[in-house]
């Protein structure tokens, strides 16, 4: 991973001295409630419903067992002793105190970590596919041009007063999006030219939240050297053309639609054609210094006899290996997900003494470093097949091999009304609810990959646009209701779910997404996924089994 | 006169800067900062004043004035919220767009938490909000010693520094 030279670190440090010096000015008056917002949104510190959300900053997804390790204390000592995998990598705390947060901060920057643009009307995290650098279908290792992006983007001082937040996903599969650069504010898709040379694709204009849109390509091919030449022409047109006036049409992809992407394409080439060429280019020296970073660890070779005759041995094994682990670039090895998911956890939380347990078995089996996923599940991404079975039984002790990876039970949710002022209604126990329902493991793996996602509100934290089946909470006369959509999807073709109907009640939600479920199944053509059987008789028949 | 902080100095504010209702009948003698659209209609009298300078507005960009920074000693960008994020890229493209080398000024929401980021987008001059101390402001300029990227005082990023 990326390595801190003594400057990264002071500037961690010196922001740690700044943070604390506003907290203290907004606890003594001097900042106004207005003021301190600001400041303290671009260090991911919201007021929620019954306490403040810290967001922490986990730079592409990925962590050190000893950050892992850091975090368990943080949460032990400052929150109630568990926190949150968010959908962009992150990491949320639940109950920090305004007052302890710049501590907090110290103790993040003693293991190179931060909360720094983790919300706000700023440049945020950087996100990439879980399984960077060792995905065997991905062209090159995005990770290097996430780091790049990375330092461009961290206190920028162009950009720090954007007209709205400002997401960027970097993606170096071909044929999938696994970090949903579709539905990013830029997406840079990594591409090779015609001669073997790396360029970027770079979409603009994507996003959820209220008004969902895919976004459009802007540049065809940029040259790597180009890369953060391009990326800032983009910013400084949308910083300066980007609807200030109204907050619900502020974002890039507003914009992006109402110029047109031809237009916008223009006014990027104008700023473009000034920064190319110029101080911003990139040496190839300083792509090799970071590449250096995020090198292969020592793998070594591995006689998969052992794996073979435990997969033969082992049905509940075999089960999980075939679900929650993926090919892997290096012979002999897998990347492993853990899934947050099991029945009755909120999705994505995780405790103290597992974050420690996680971390041992991080520094026992993958070489010391774990990822975030989108899903908010974990990766380790370097398991030799012949640790495999040793670290099935750990997970399973530790409730984190839940088989289900990419199925039903798999369920994306925000935290919703249990903990967000913004929510319409709670994600939490709709998620818990039909994990119930669907307890029966063979059935749900029957199903094959489904998406359910579950969001509090429009703001779409939980990405419900993109599941295959989607679930919004709305507010019809105070009360909790919720809206299914169908169809979406968060892969390559980046789709938007289509609106079933009128909303139904949280007694309702389960049975419905059950009718959903078993009209499928009736639809089905063998082995079909839900995903194309929807596609294939579209949404009219599903409502009529619905609403009928 | 109120205070400036100019080159990162406290010094005593030789401008004023006029808003348009202030603008009926006659000007102020001395150092007077004009809006955008006052400018265009009264140019030729204004030039040859030499003593005027203009403001922008979010949403009135350098491209506007052109033609006439040659010969104006100053710029103010004036920031009715310090969330309306626009000015720091007008007045980036004031210095490293046109070259303009007079003051640029920042005038309005002016505070201290936002200071380090203007100095970097070509700011040389802010007149501090006026219910804040400019001293503490001053301080703000100080904030980091580490800078990623390039800027309008260090074009280089930190990777071609060497
Ligand atoms: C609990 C406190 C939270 C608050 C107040 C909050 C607030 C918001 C708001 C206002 C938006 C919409 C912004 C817009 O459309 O311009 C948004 C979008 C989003 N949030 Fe949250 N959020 C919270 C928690 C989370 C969590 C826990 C996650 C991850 C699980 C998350 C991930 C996202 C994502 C992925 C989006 C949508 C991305 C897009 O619009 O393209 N947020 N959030
Ligand atoms: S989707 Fe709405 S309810 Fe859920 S976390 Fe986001 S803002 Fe809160």
């Amino acid at each position: 991973m990326y390595v801190y030279q003594e400057y990264d670190q002071r500037l961690l440090e010196e922001r740690v001295a700044q943070y604390r010096d506003q907290t203290r000015r907004f606890l003594a008056n001097e900042l106004s409630e207005d003021e301190f917002l600001a400041l303290r949104l671009q260090n991911g510190l919201y007021i929620q419903r019954y306490a403040p959300m810290l967001r922490i900053s986990v730079p592409y997804g990925l962590l050190a067992s000893r950050q892992l390790r850091r975090l368990a204390h943080i949460v032990r000592t400052y929150d109630k002793g568990f926190c949150h995998v968010s959908t962009r990598q992150n990491i949320q705390l639940n109950w920090p105190s305004v007052e302890e947060v710049p501590d907090i901060l110290a103790e993040l920057a003693d293991v190179q970590m931060h909360a720094i643009q983790t919300s706000g009307n700023c440049i945020r995290n950087i996100t990439t596919d879980e399984f960077a650098g060792v995905n065997p279908k991905e062209i090159e290792d995005p990770r290097p041009w996430c780091e790049i992006i990375r330092q461009w983007s961290t206190f920028n001082p162009e950009f720090a007063y954007l007209p709205r937040k400002f997401k960027i996903a970097v993606n170096a599969v071909p044929d999938a999006d696994p970090a949903l650069i579709g539905v990013h504010d830029i997406g840079v898709q990594l591409v090779h030219g015609a001669n073997g040379e790396t360029g970027f694709q770079v979409w603009a204009g994507g996003g959820l939240g209220r008004t969902p849109m895919t976004g459009a390509i802007i540049g065809e091919f940029v040259p790597w050297q180009d890369l953060l030449a391009y990326l800032e022409s983009i910013l400084r047109v949308y910083n300066k053309y980007g609807n200030r006036d109204n907050k619900y049409k502020a974002r890039i992809k507003i914009l992006v639609k109402a110029l047109g992407a031809e237009k916008y394409r223009e006014l990027v080439e104008q700023e473009f054609a000034e920064l190319k060429g110029g101080e911003m280019t990139l040496t190839a020296e300083e792509v090799a210094r970071i590449k250096g970073c995020f090198t292969a660890p020592d793998y070594q070779s591995v006689d998969t006899a052992a794996l073979d005759a435990k997969l033969v041995e082992d049905k509940a094994f075999s089960r999980w290996f075939h679900t929650n682990t993926r090919a892997h670039k290096q012979a002999g090895y897998r990347a492993v997900t853990l899934t947050l998911k099991r029945t009755g956890r909120v999705p994505g939380d995780i405790s103290d003494e597992q974050l420690e347990a996680v971390a041992d078995l991080a520094d026992k089996y993958s070489f010391g470093e774990l990822r975030n996923s989108h899903q908010q599940n974990m990766v380790l991404s370097d398991v030799a097949a012949n640790d495999l079975y040793d670290l099935w039984k750990a997970l399973d002790a530790l409730g984190f091999a839940t088989p289900n990876l990419g199925l039903l039970t798999d369920i994306v949710a925000c935290p919703g009304g249990d903990l967000c002022a913004l929510a319409n209604a709670k994600s939490i126990p709709v998620a818990e609810s039909i994990q119930r329902r669907f307890d029966d493991m063979d059935y749900v793996h029957d199903l094959g990959p489904l998406d359910l996602n579950i969001s509090g509100c429009m703001n779409a934290c939980g990405h419900h646009h993109i599941g295959h089946i989607g679930i919004l909470g709305v507010d019809k006369k105070g009360k909790e209701f919720y809206q299914v959509t169908l169809g979406g999807r968060g892969d390559k073709l980046s789709r938007v779910g289509e609106k079933m109907g009128p909303s139904f009640e949280s007694e309702e939600i389960t049975d419905v997404v059950e009718k959903i479920i078993k009209f499928y199944v009736e639809k089905r053509l063998e082995n079909e996924p839900f995903i194309d059987t929807y596609e294939r008789i579209g949404m009219d028949p599903f409502k009529e089994r619905i609403y009928g | 006169m109120g205070k400036v902080i100019i080159d990162g100095a406290i010094v005593d504010n030789q401008w004023q800067r006029l808003e348009g209702d202030t603008l009926e009948g006659e000007l102020p003698t001395g150092n007077i900062i004009v809006p955008l659209a006052y400018w265009q209609a009264n140019r030729d009298a204004l030039l040859s004043r030499g003593d005027v300078a203009v403001w922008l507005a979010p949403g009135e960009e350098p491209k506007d004035l052109e033609d006439d920074l040659a010969a104006l000693p100053l710029v103010a960008i004036h920031f009715p919220a310090f969330k309306d994020g626009r000015g720091y890229s007008y007045a980036r493209e004031l210095r490293t767009r046109y070259g303009f080398k007079g003051e640029v000024r920042a005038t309005g929401d002016v505070l201290r938490d936002q200071l380090f980021y203007m100095t970097r987008c070509g700011f040389n001059a802010f007149e501090v909000r006026e219910d804040r101390s400019i001293e503490e402001a001053l301080e703000g300029l100080n904030d980091f010693s580490v800078t990623y990227q390039g800027d309008v005082n260090e074009p280089r990023p930190l990777y071609r520094r060497g």
